[in-house]
């Protein structure tokens, strides 16, 4: 039961986890995006080195059946390199941003993988047969002598070791002045949006050599900018409909039939400011840094520095839900800004039935809320619960006075170890959740 | 919540990430930068209101001098009037400012210690030229299009340090004692030795020797209201100054010796507070 319960019922255990052990982490190894595809089969990583591996979940042994199957290792390949734009004189990051599944159509699946300025559609598809027998090639593909040929016969197919390889189908380039933060894909599955700090194009699958403007918040003098856009995502149902939130902490709704440019916003979701929590990083803190669309599509959850905000888009004055992930920071924005933690965009997500909303925070915690009971949850994501359906101990930071005894002072947290990018199966109560270099994946206790 | 920095320390500290973020990977980042200077223009204005009350406060006691001056010359009877005007406490006016902790306090040291002080901590007067107006250019990188930006400077910025040669006013004598004493109040830092270990930032030491001065309640950085901010609409482009600026701000030392002097962001945070009329939120660098 997928969601059944929340995030104190379900007991979470230890799965597995990927990754180097050594605590040397080579920036290239760095996790950048995690995404699990529409059935929860395959999970992709993207990071630092424009890497993507692709994991694929054992088919459950009907026998065995004490716990889902671990993903593996399916794919592995370099989707971005390093470029450099000579007219700009610009390095372009061969960082993954952001990676989407496309719904399987056929036997090969298909997904949207971007850097900061080029979005690619790659295939990855199996194969594990070959043909064997050809009449003019050896088996090595030198050609025969057609001389030496005396007999015909009919190549067949014969089974191999499973090789499964990926193509690049498309590449979309050359569309964004500024930095990609996000893709998203349309129920239509035809079109997707792709959204930098201040234009969001609208791209066709097909089609790589053209897209449409649909929001640009560029001002005509830059010296007047007051805000970016820092992310976008389309509806889960309605193909007309999209979201993107700003760094000043609002999200606006567009409806693509309203007119061919949406720069006027169909809703404007903003909560007024809380005037006693004014501080020098207030901009900083309310800047969203992820939105994230309910699967039902009634919903969407945002999160800023400190808290995770569910808004029903019927309601455009204040959030419906607002979940504190780490108020115990409040006191440390200053040092947070010394050491740049404070621009650390954490994302967030949704389970299958939108009943728990996860996200992280530092020292390798993270955070579920349920929306039912209203009870949360702090989990560690740490090698030292690495035996397999090692139930996870709940963690308690402790803000100020006395610390009781497995609590953890704010001043120990290591704000070096943080957890930005989790993802949870569309359907089962299975999450991964992405450390600076190592996948951990954790499932709920099956008995 | 109370920051543990003062305006001019986060003022260097943002200074430092918007230059540091010029030779980053990647190129320069938009949306950090937009927040960085979001905490520039918050610092900015706490330093700036911190230093209109202070001058208003230098007024108010030149004032109050004078007049006990003239009430020397007068029946005594007087005196407990001025032992009220001399206490410590904000005037009407800098409350508009907010609640303020206001650096340094106490007699103006002897204006002869200032001007080699002076000289030492801002450029040479030729430079102050080069400060009121200045010219950057700056590339969209989306239309390709160089436009030239004049950089204008809070005029009372460069007036108050009278070395000024747009302002067309000398003010040597009382007024330079005045700004130069203004400036020490500033940088209460700089009284001792320009000791950079203390980054003028602590602007609740009192001077020493000087008389003690009651601090004022502190700063709550709540109280702003960067919305009211009246130059917010005229301040140029901050990565353009400092695009140039800061190899600008480097060389721009009168008499440079054998060595370059340190980038350190105390200085680097002075003399961009020097400018401080001039400052913008976007990057015009993109």
């Amino acid at each position: 039961m997928a969601g059944a319960g929340g995030g104190n019922d379900i007991q979470w255990c230890f799965s597995q986890v990927k990754g180097a052990i050594d605590d040397d982490v080579a920036e290239a190894d760095i996790i950048s995006t995690v995404e699990f595809n529409h059935s929860g089969e395959l999970l992709a990583t993207g990071d630092k080195g424009g890497r993507v591996v692709i994991f694929q979940q054992e088919q459950e042994n009907k026998i065995q059946s004490h716990s889902r199957g671990e993903y593996n290792v399916y794919s592995t390949f370099q989707s971005h390199e390093p470029e450099f734009d000579y007219l700009k004189s610009l390095e372009i990051e061969e960082k993954i941003n952001k990676i989407r599944w496309l719904p399987q159509k056929n036997a090969a699946q298909f997904l949207l993988s971007t850097n900061d300025k080029t979005i690619k559609l790659w295939k990855i598809s199996e194969r594990d047969k070959r043909p064997e027998g050809y009449n003019l090639k050896e088996e090595d593909g030198r050609y025969r002598d057609p001389t030496t040929v005396t007999t015909l016969r009919v190549p067949v197919f014969r089974p191999m070791d499973l090789m499964v390889e990926a193509s690049p189908r498309r590449i979309f380039a050359n569309a964004h002045t500024y930095h990609i933060n996000s893709i998203s894909i349309n129920s239509d599955y035809e079109t997707y949006l792709s959204a930098d700090d201040l234009r969001i194009n609208l791209w066709h699958l097909e089609i790589t050599d053209r897209s449409f403007n649909i929001v640009d918040i560029k001002p005509a003098n830059m010296e007047e900018l007051t805000e970016v856009i820092t992310a976008a995502e389309f509806h889960p149902n309605s193909c007309n409909t999209f979201v993107y939130s700003s760094s000043k902490g609002t999200i606006r709704l567009c409806d693509m039939r309203a007119s061919a440019l949406c720069d006027r916003h169909s809703k404007l979701f903003e909560e007024p400011e809380d005037p006693s929590n004014r501080s020098f990083f207030s901009e900083i803190i309310s800047s969203i840094s992820d939105v994230k669309f309910s699967h039902s599509g009634r919903y969407m959850m945002t999160r800023d520095y400190l808290s995770v905000k569910i808004w029903d888009l019927n309601m455009e004055n204040r959030p419906v839900e607002t979940y504190q992930v780490h108020e115990y920071l409040r006191s440390k924005l200053c040092s947070l800004y010394e050491n740049d933690c404070i621009f650390d965009k954490f994302e967030c997500c949704w389970n299958g039935s939108d009943s728990v909303v996860m996200t992280g925070s530092y020292n390798n915690f993270f955070r579920m809320f349920d929306r039912n009971t209203k009870r949360d949850i702090t989990l560690e994501a740490s090698r030292e619960n690495n035996k397999p359906r090692t139930v996870l101990k709940p963690r308690k930071v402790c803000a100020s006075g006395k610390r009781k005894k497995d609590e953890i002072s704010v001043d120990s947290l290591d704000f070096n170890k943080k957890i930005l990018h989790t993802a949870w199966h569309p359907k089962e109560n299975i999450i991964a959740v992405a450390t600076t270099n190592n996948l951990y994946i954790f499932q709920d206790k099956v008995n | 919540m109370e920051c543990a920095l003062d305006a001019q320390s986060l003022i260097s500290i943002s200074l430092r990430k918007i230059h540091s973020s010029r030779t980053q990977r990647g190129g320069i980042k938009l949306h950090k930068n937009l927040l960085v200077s979001y905490v520039l223009r918050n610092a900015r204005q706490l330093y700036l209101s911190e230093r209109y009350a202070e001058l208003y406060r230098r007024q108010q006691q030149q004032q109050q001098q004078q007049q006990q001056q003239q009430q020397q010359q007068q029946p005594p009877h007087h005196q407990h009037q001025h032992l009220a005007y001399a206490a410590p406490g904000m005037p009407a006016s800098a409350a508009d400012f907010g609640p303020l902790q206001l650096g340094g306090g106490g007699d103006s040291p002897a204006p002869a210690s200032s001007p080699g002080f002076y000289r030492g901590a801002y450029p040479a007067p030729s430079d102050f030229g080069v400060h009121c107006s200045s010219q950057t250019t700056v590339l969209d990188l989306d239309t390709h299009v160089v436009t030239t930006v004049e950089n204008g400077y809070l005029h009372q910025d460069c007036c108050a340090s009278a070395h000024c040669p747009c302002c067309g006013q000398g003010a040597p004598g009382p007024g330079l004692a005045s700004a130069a004493g203004c400036k020490r109040k500033y940088y209460p830092g700089q009284e001792e030795d320009e000791d950079d270990e203390e980054d003028a930032g602590d602007l609740g030491a009192e001077p020493p020797g000087g008389v003690p001065f009651a601090p004022c309640k502190r700063a709550r950085f709540e109280d702003f209201c960067p919305d009211s901010s009246p130059d917010a609409s005229n301040i140029s482009n901050l990565i353009s100054i400092f695009g140039s600026g800061f190899s600008g701000l480097v060389s721009r030392q009168p008499d440079s010796s054998e060595q370059p002097p340190p980038l350190n962001g105390q200085l680097c945070a002075k003399q961009a507070l020097a400018s401080l009329g001039a400052w913008t939120r976007a990057i015009v660098a993109f």
